[in-house]
């Protein structure tokens, strides 16, 4: 589940077909301490969420109304909320949707803005300036109206929500992955791939996009609190993740409505969600600067 | 230039329209009417009221007597708070949100861009680390976490500042505080990475080498060019203000435009969210354009295009 894994695999793959660029980018991963330690502490919450549940005695939904909130304790480690539900458990699987929605919206910013972008550099000329143009408009529109609009419109499911999110998200992967593209397409092993007679498709699919992969797989993790972020902005809204399911966006909007008597509800979901989105961006500025070591330190 | 600058503006125009087909076409594709109440009506009455606010054509009729409307400056009736036009709305909770948003943008840019020129100009010193680790840490300390925190410390631990309600100065500081801060955090970064990369430029050297004292090179030779990334992304800062107000409006209890326009999503109260749309827009596309005047004045190597 944790995105981080997805990298080391495709790291493996590299490996295999004996390039080295993946070994000196671990290498150099490895002495920054910074990246080093978020890797973990993400690593860290990721299994708490997943794993927790099912070591915990209590369930994320089964109410206790005569117990109420109630602050840390023995049995209730981060306390209960109002309705006597085990908080520790609630923080997990709201972690578990957050996560989950970081994780697919990705995908969807992933695979749209890597084609988006990859054609758009392969095919060049008039296609390639209109396509980017079109990129530059959309970057001009308030998008958080749009995605509001559309949770109202079209019903707050959690699939609906992965579209949306990743439809909004694509924009800055299409730039990137575009100017790698026009970089690498006057290089020999294209040419050297259409003289060979292989389809558009399989160049782009095989040959370019590979090779792109390091700044992809940096802006992908960047791109992970930045979902998460607007999912727990529409949460909090009241138009994300509905209750009694909970995200940690959902958990921040219950613990600011109780936070005068009861501040512990909100402090635990804010912290677990603080410190995810403060260990994505450090592993992502760790991975930029390991794959890619001439751009500026910032 | 004018040629450049009348281009953008008829850009401009071009995303307001398509903002406002997408926004209509959105909301008259949301399940159930604006005049849909607990209470049964009468159908004929439904129908009346229907016939009053238009909803008796088609959308595509309806789409163009409301573009046309708009583009006379009428906004309409509030479909769901009977007898207020959405421009009277408007009126009343913009100088708010205005307000608001403006010293959020202030405290963005007083605290941002001067704790990213500090952080550059004494790279890794103690006076780079510990801004850069705050600002950090407020980039992931977003509206909605920040604003309940800020509230629980200064208002209800330390007693020090008023947590709700819209009255006078002392009630601006933590909605402004909220919405400003996080955005003073993206400024830092990006001031610090434009500064070191003008500092780090050949001419830096020249004129270091030529004796010119350190406070000119920063601020005559490096701040132009350094500025750069913070201004291109104050379009962005507008638009994520825009939509952070929704949240601090809500927590804050202020009387703004933010508080509308999710309510008004919510209620379906057509007339109000197109209303708002449009305003939101226009103001983001206007502050984009100044944005890409600025850059372009800034960095005459950019051409017109």
């Amino acid at each position: 589940m944790p995105p981080p894994i997805s990298a080391a695999e495709i790291a493996d793959e590299a490996l295999v077909e004996g390039s080295s660029l993946w070994k000196d980018a671990w290498s150099r991963l490895r002495k920054n301490r910074l990246a080093v330690g978020s890797l973990f502490t993400f690593i860290f919450i990721v299994l708490f969420c997943i794993v927790g549940p099912w070591i915990s005695p209590w369930e994320a939904n089964t109410q206790d109304l005569f117990l109420g909130a109630t602050g840390p304790s023995a049995q209730h480690w981060f306390g209960t909320d109002t309705l006597g539900r085990d908080l520790m458990v609630r923080v997990m699987y709201g972690g578990r949707i957050s996560l989950l929605v970081g994780l697919v919206a990705t995908l969807v910013a992933l695979s749209i803005g890597v084609i988006y972008g990859a054609t758009a550099g392969y095919v060049g000329g008039r296609t390639d300036s209109a396509m980017m143009r079109f990129v530059d408009l959309l970057y001009a529109i308030p998008f958080t109206i749009f995605v509001i609009l559309l949770m109202v419109a079209f019903g707050r499911s959690l699939w609906l929500m992965f579209v949306a999110i990743g439809a909004v998200e694509w924009l800055s992967m299409a730039r990137i992955v575009r100017s790698g593209v026009i970089g690498l397409k006057k290089q020999e092993f294209v040419e050297a791939a259409v003289s060979l007679g292989y389809s558009h498709r399989r160049i782009i699919l095989r040959h370019l996009i590979p090779n792109v992969l390091g700044p992809v797989i940096v802006i992908a993790t960047l791109t992970v609190p930045a979902v998460m972020l607007l999912e727990a902005f529409l949460s909090f809204l009241g138009l994300g993740v509905q209750p009694p399911d909970a995200s940690w966006g959902v958990l921040i909007n219950e613990g600011q409505q109780n936070m005068e008597i009861y501040p512990w509800l909100l402090i635990w979901p804010a912290a677990f969600f603080a410190t995810t989105l403060f260990c994505l961006n450090f592993i992502g500025d760790g991975l930029r600067d390991a794959l890619d070591p001439k751009s500026a330190k910032d | 230039m004018l040629k450049f600058v009348i281009a953008r503006l008829l850009q401009g125009i071009l995303v307001l329209l398509a903002i406002y087909a997408v926004t209509f076409f959105l909301v008259a594709a949301t399940p159930g009417s604006p005049f849909s109440t607990e209470r049964a009506i009468a159908p004929e009455i439904l129908a009346q009221i229907e016939a009053f606010y238009g909803y008796d054509k088609p959308t595509s009729e309806r789409f163009f007597t409301s573009l046309t409307n708009v583009l006379q400056g009428e906004f309409g009736p509030s479909a769901v708070y009977a007898n207020r036009t959405v421009t009277q709305i408007i009126a009343e909770s913009f100088p708010v949100s205005l307000l608001l948003g403006s010293l959020a943008l202030l405290v963005a840019l007083g605290i941002g861009i001067p704790a990213g020129i500090l952080a550059a100009v004494k790279r890794n010193t103690w006076l780079d680390y510990i801004p850069m680790s705050v600002s950090m840490a407020g980039i992931c300390l977003p509206t909605f976490v920040m604003g309940p925190l800020l509230a629980l410390l200064f208002g209800l631990i330390l007693n020090w500042l008023p947590v709700g309600g819209w009255f006078g100065p002392e009630f601006w500081i933590l909605p402004t505080a909220t919405l400003g801060l996080y955005y003073a955090a993206y400024f830092a970064r990006l001031t610090r990475g434009g500064m070191l990369e003008m500092l780090n430029q050949d001419f830096v050297r020249t004129a270091r080498a030529k004796g010119v004292p350190e406070t000119t090179i920063v601020l005559k030779h490096c701040l132009k060019g350094g500025l750069i990334p913070a201004i291109t992304f104050l379009g962005p800062a507008l638009a994520g203000i825009i939509s952070g107000s929704f949240v601090v409006e809500t927590i804050f209890q202020v009387p703004g435009l933010g508080q509308w326009f999710v309510r008004a999503a919510l209620n379906r109260d057509d007339f109000l969210v197109l209303g708002l749309t449009v305003l939101f827009a226009t103001l983001i596309v206007i502050m984009n354009l100044l944005v890409d005047i600025a850059q372009v004045a800034l960095n005459p190597r950019l051409k017109y295009d």
